[in-house]
This record gives structure tokens, C-alpha cells and sequence, in this order.
């Protein structure tokens, strides 16, 4: 049997749902001496700002129990060097390009994409929502739905119409069905979740923080229960609105538990930084874990987990594959 | 993709073995040994697969070889839980390498006088480096260092390959008293040095930069920033350096680096970001409103 992962998120149409996360992949090029980009369902850039920024000072990664705090500070070339050079290079591989945008106003996240509504090779665009909004006390977007819906409607209204656009959420808010609801209708095609969580850590030779930054954003398995519980909250709250599941995902099997919760799609951070191959594995990890599990097209998982119980059809022997179904299963 | 790109195998323990304060651990790594070149190092794996621990190690390559279908050598030091879980292997165990990464040292094209300088475990990378210098009748002197004479890496071998060797160690109790910085001067004058290379801690690549442009002759030096994923993603090794723009940039020092011009280093500003760094935040810019 052989599987079939296409995916949708808006209009655009994906040949599988295994993508890069923002700013854990490089600019393509890292990655692209381990394995073809092309192979990725999208290949997700950092978050591009308007100017060049240098980030934050070094140490700037901290390793934590299963995670990693990181305080790099949105380091890049900014949006004019991101067309002249690395774009069209991922153009070129035949990437599918999610952009990634950033900024500290509306004004700078409208800035970028309108330098990106007339570049060519751009599949979508996903706005970090996880940035300050210097304009309303260094309060990050995210934190309020109507910060987080007016940068979504200014983006929207700078991108072309066909370039579906995400709006990649923070967890560390009280209510995140109330920013999901509020940027789906503020015009976003999709929900992308999570970002990093607020975290720190301190050194306990040199009594001071680990990080250069002080805090950081935590990533990586620690953080996977979190990311779940948030994709599976708001795909019950907005099953239309397709989801990139984000957030701590090494294997296929933990890719399959986003989708299981609600994911279109799924992408890949801190496992990169481990396992420069960590994508094509997981890929060919998920497409294993759908085969044995009797699932034919990866559209029928997403959001199983929302099926009351007992009313799935098969049962999985880790064994043995997919169990027969039993006769109270049929029954039902 | 072309043969110069890094390869990621499971790499398979042959060796295991002490030598001073280092564990010395021989890899077969098909793939990582022919492509690699003096100056590069490889990112491994700690922890299995099922890790907690999600930063990739790196390390200098002391020696590569044919045998086996390339075998790779790497020498380290115990510091942390990723080093103590790497110590604790035992032959046919496995580990997840990627390698060779980072740029390698330049080479000179004639036969010239070398200078090579390391400290600690840093001197690792000096010896394939002197192996090829070596086949290019460069002249070869050593330059070792350490706290003491167990953390002096390599004096044995370096006395076999160089036409000199320099001990210092800050107890004396191998070669002089104190640091290797005091003896390069000398070195160079002696040995009427076209070139330094050096590996070891910040301030001694800082030293040897400044004793270098002193004397007019260039330092290639491999710095060891903290690194997570030594292949480019995360951007966790940044340095300030001066590009060939003549402009601040902060790199990262697993792709642009290891291997540096010690003059384009901005030693003093490591740990920083310099208020004229392109695309420093503008309020450390003087002059500039907000
Ligand atoms: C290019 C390069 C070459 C190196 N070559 C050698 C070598 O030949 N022999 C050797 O003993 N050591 C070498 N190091 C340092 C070595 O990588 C660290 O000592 C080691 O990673 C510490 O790991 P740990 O798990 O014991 O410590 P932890 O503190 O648990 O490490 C946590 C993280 O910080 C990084 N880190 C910690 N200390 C250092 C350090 N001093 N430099 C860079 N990264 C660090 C680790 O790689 C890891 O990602 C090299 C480092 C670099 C960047
Ligand atoms: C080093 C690093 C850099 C990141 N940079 C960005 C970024 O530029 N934009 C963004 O939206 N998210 C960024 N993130 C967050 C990731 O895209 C992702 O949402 C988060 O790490 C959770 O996924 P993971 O656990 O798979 O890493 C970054 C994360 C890390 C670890
Ligand atoms: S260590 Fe990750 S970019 Fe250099």
C-alpha cells in the first residue's frame, strides 16, 4: 500500500506535510548539503525583517532537558538581501518557500510583504507573531488578539491573493482559541503553532543566566505535550482552519500525534539542530506509521484524536501492524 | 550536492584509549575521512538516540585515515554530560557523526617556515595540518602548551614531525614557565616564520594575533566558540568579524570559521555585539536616534 501525504494549507497544495520550522533550518543551503530541499513538503525560512539585524549577543543556545533556550534575536540579512540572494536560490532547488516575517510595528510586517507580493517562488507567507510590538509597550503581538489581527489583516492586504497566509501563534498566552479565532478572522489561511516558550536557565558554577540574552525560547521535546494540547484545542474550535503543527517533534510517530490532534501539517525546529537528516527521516518515519496503521491518505488522520472513543474502526498491535477489527468495534 | 559537502553517518568506535587528561576515541566514519582537510572538526551525537541532550558535540581531528574505510580520530577532554557519556563508549558502539565541517586552514603554495601553535586539546588539529605542511617541505615548529604536562597534547609526536618544539606549561612542569604566547616570539624570530597556525582558548589566539601583526606575518587561527549544531542552522557561534567589506559581521564560526585571519577577529568585542556590527540594534548605534 503506499500512502498518500499531499496535504493543503489554503490554496497551496503540498506533496507532503513535513516542513522546516522557522529559523532552525538556516537558509536552505545548510541543509542542502544532507539531502535535497526539494524533498521538504516547504522549506520554512527564519523570520525576514525588514532591515538586517545582528542579533542578540553570544552564548546565545543553552541545552535543557530535552529542549534547547535560545536567544539568537531574529539574526539576518533582512528582506533585500533575502531577495537578491537566498530566495531564488531556494527557487532554484525547486523548494516550496514558506517566508517567515517579522517586524516590531504593523507598519514593518506590511513592509516585508509587500517586498515579497512580486518576488517569485513564494508558497506562503507566515507571520511571527512572536515579536514586540515596540508601539504598544514591547508587548509581543501574539500576547492579544487584536494586536495579533491587525498584523494579520495588514499582511493579508500586502500579499497576493493565492499566497496563503499563516499566522504562527505563541503558546505562552491564557487563551489561544481567542488569538486563533481572532487572526482566522482577521483573514489568515492558516494557523501555524507553536512558537517557543519563555524560559530560563541559570549556571550553577558561575551563578549567572546561561544565556547572553537572560531569557530565552524554549524548543524541543519538552515542549511537544504543549504544542499538542494547543493544535488539538484550536482544531475543536476551528476544524476548517488548517494547522502546522509545531513544537518538539523528533520521529514520525510524534509528527503523527499533531496530525492525530489536528495538523495539516507538521513542522521541524530543534530536531535539525540535532539531525541535520532529522526531515527526511521523519518523513519516511510518518509514512511507515500511516501504512502500518491501515491509513491510506494522510488527510483521513488529521484530527482523529478528536473522535469520541470507540469509534475508531482499527486497533494497532505495536506487534503485529493493524488488528483485525473486533466484533464489538463492528458492531458499533 | 557536491563532494566537499559534509557527510552524517553512524560512526563505529574502533579505539578507546588515555592519554594524559584526554580520552582519545577513533571512529570508523566512511565518508568523513576522505573528505576531510586540515582545520575542519566534526558534530556528534551524545545521549543515543532517545537523547535528552539535543546539542551536537564537536571536536578537532587529530588524525584520518584509510583503514577501515576511513577512520577518523578525535581527542577530548571530560567536562560536561555529553563528554562523560562519549568517554564511557566502548569498541562497536555507535555514535551519529557529521563531518568534515567548517572551513579548513589555507594553505601556502611554496615551501615556507610554520609556525604551529596550540594549547590543550587545541593542538589536536595542528597534526594533520602538519602532515600536509609537511608534504609541502614547509619547515614546521611547534609551539605547545597547557596547565600542565598533562594537558600538553601531541609533544611526542610533534618531536618526530617538527624541525623544532616549544614546551610551555603555567606550572613548569614540562618545558618553560608559563604561557606559550611568551615563547612565540622567540619561535618566530628563530625559525624566521612566514605564517602562525594556532588553536587553543580565546585569549591565546588573541595573543598570538597580536604578536603576529607585530612581526607583519599573518595568524590562521581556529577559534572554539560554543557551538549546538555545527552545521549552520541555528546561528548559536556567532563572532564579530571583519569582512572582506571592511564591515562587522556577526558569522558563525561553523561555516564561515573555524579557521580565521587572526586581524579580521574582533578579539575585544567576542561575547558582544559591536555598536557597528551591520544591523546592530539602533540605539547602541552613536549618533543615531531611534
Ligand atoms: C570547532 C571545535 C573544535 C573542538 N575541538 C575539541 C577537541 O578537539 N577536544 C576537546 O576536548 N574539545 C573540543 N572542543 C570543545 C568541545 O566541543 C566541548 O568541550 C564539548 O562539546 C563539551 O561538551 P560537554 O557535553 O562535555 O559539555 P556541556 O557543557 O554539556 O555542553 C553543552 C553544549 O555547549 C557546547 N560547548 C560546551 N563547552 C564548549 C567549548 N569549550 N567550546 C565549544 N562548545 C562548547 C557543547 O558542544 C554543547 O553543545 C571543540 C569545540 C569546537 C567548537
Ligand atoms: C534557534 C531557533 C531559532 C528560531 N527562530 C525562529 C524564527 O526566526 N521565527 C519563528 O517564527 N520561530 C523561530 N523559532 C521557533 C521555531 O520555529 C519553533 O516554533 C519552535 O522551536 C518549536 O519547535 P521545535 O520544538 O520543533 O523546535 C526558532 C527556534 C529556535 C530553536
Ligand atoms: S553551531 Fe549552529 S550555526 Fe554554528
Amino acid at each position: 500500500m503506499s500512502v498518500d501525504l499531499r496535504t493543503r494549507i489554503g490554496a497551496a497544495s503540498l506533496p507532503n506535510p513535513i516542513m522546516t520550522a522557522a529559523g532552525c533550518a538556516g537558509i536552505g543551503r545548510e541543509l542542502g548539503r544532507f539531502f535535497d530541499v526539494a524533498k521538504l513538503g516547504a522549506f520554512v525560512t527564519p523570520s525576514i525583517t525588514p532591515e538586517a539585524r545582528a542579533g542578540r549577543p553570544a552564548p546565545r543556545l543553552a541545552e535543557t532537558p530535552s529542549g534547547v533556550l535560545n536567544s539568537t534575536g531574529l539574526q539576518g540579512p533582512g528582506i533585500d538581501a533575502f531577495l537578491a540572494r537566498d530566495l531564488p536560490w531556494l527557487d532554484e532547488q525547486q523548494a516550496r518557500t514558506i517566508v517567515s516575517i517579522a517586524g516590531n510595528s504593523v507598519e514593518e510586517y506590511a513592509e516585508v510583504a509587500g517586498r515579497l507580493a512580486t518576488a517569485p517562488g513564494v508558497t506562503a507567507v507566515e507571520i511571527n507573531t512572536a515579536c514586540p510590538n515596540v508601539e504598544d509597550r514591547g508587548l509581543m503581538f501574539a500576547a492579544h488578539p487584536t494586536a495579533a489581527a491587525e498584523v494579520v489583516r495588514a499582511v493579508r492586504a500586502h500579499t497576493r491573493r493565492g499566497v496563503p497566509v499563516l499566522a504562527k501563534l505563541s503558546a505562552d498566552v491564557t487563551d489561544v482559541v481567542g488569538v486563533a479565532m481572532a487572526c482566522a478572522d482577521a483573514g489568515a489561511d492558516a494557523l501555524s503553532m507553536i512558537n517557543t516558550l519563555h524560559g530560563m536557565a541559570v549556571d550553577t558554577s558561575t551563578f549567572r543566566p546561561r544565556l547572553a540574552g537572560i531569557t530565552g525560547g524554549l524548543s524541543g521535546p519538552a515542549i511537544r505535550p504543549v504544542a499538542v494540547r494547543c493544535v488539538y484545542q484550536v482544531h475543536a474550535a476551528l476544524p476548517e482552519v488548517p494547522i502546522i503543527g509545531i513544537g518538539g517533534v523528533r520521529t514520525g510517530l510524534d509528527a503523527l500525534e499533531l496530525v492525530l490532534a489536528g495538523a495539516s501539517a507538521v513542522a521541524v525546529g530543534t530536531a535539525n539542530i540535532h539531525d541535520p537528516s532529522a526531515c527526511v527521516r521523519i518523513l519516511r518515519e510518518l509514512d511507515a506509521a500511516l501504512r502500518e496503521r491501515g491509513i491510506s491518505h494522510l488527510a483521513d488522520a488529521v484530527g482523529l484524536a478528536h473522535k469520541p472513543a470507540g469509534t475508531l474502526m482499527r486497533r494497532i498491535d505495536p506487534n503485529v501492524g493493524v488488528a483485525e477489527p473486533t466484533e464489538q468495534e463492528t458492531l458499533q | 550536492m557536491t563532494d566537499s559537502s559534509p557527510v552524517q553517518v553512524p560512526g563505529t568506535v574502533l579505539t578507546m584509549r588515555r592519554i594524559g587528561t584526554y580520552q582519545t576515541m577513533t571512529l570508523v566514519a566512511p565518508g568523513v575521512a576522505e573528505r576531510f582537510r586540515p582545520g575542519q572538526f566534526v558534530a556528534v551525537a551524545v545521549g543515543g538516540e532517545q537523547s535528552s541532550m539535543l546539542l551536537r558535540r564537536c571536536f578537532s581531528v587529530r588524525e584520518v585515515k584509510p583503514d577501515y574505510g576511513g577512520t577518523v580520530e578525535i581527542v577530548f577532554a571530560v567536562r560536561g554530560k555529553g563528554t562523560e557519556w562519549l568517554a564511557a563508549l566502548r569498541p562497536r558502539d555507535i555514535v551519529d557523526v557529521a563531518g568534515p565541517l567548517g572551513r579548513p586552514f589555507p594553505l601556502p603554495r611554496d615551501p615556507v617556515n610554520c609556525v604551529l601553535l596550540g594549547v590543550a586539546h587545541g593542538s589536536a588539529a595542528l597534526f594533520p595540518l602538519a602532515a600536509v605542511l609537511g608534504q609541502r617541505d614547509c619547515r614546521l615548529h611547534f609551539v605547545l602548551g597547557g596547565a600542565t604536562s598533562d594537558d600538553v597534547l601531541g609533544a611526542r609526536g610533534a618531536r618526530r614531525t617538527g624541525d623544532s618544539v616549544a614546551v610551555a606549561t603555567e606550572d613548569g612542569s614540562l618545558g618553560s614557565a608559563g604561557s606559550v604566547g611568551d615563547l612565540l616570539p622567540g619561535v618566530i624570530e628563530d625559525a624566521q616564520a612566514d605564517v602562525v597556525y594556532a588553536c587553543g582558548p580565546l585569549d591565546t589566539l588573541r595573543a598570538v594575533t597580536r604578536t603576529c601583526t607585530g612581526y607583519g606575518i599573518p595568524a590562521q587561527v581556529a577559534v572554539e566558540e560554543p557551538m549546538a549544531c555545527g552545521t549552520g542552522v541555528c546561528m548559536a557561534c556567532v563572532l564579530p568579524v571583519i569582512g572582506d567589506d571592511g564591515g562587522t559581521h556577526m558569522v558563525r564560526t561553523c561555516v564561515e570559521g573555524p579557521v580565521f585571519r587572526g586581524e579580521r577577529v574582533r578579539w575585544d568585542d567576542v561575547g558582544t555585539i559591536p555598536f557597528d556590527a551591520l544591523g546592530a540594534p539602533r540605539a547602541l548605534r552613536l549618533g543615531e536616534r531611534s
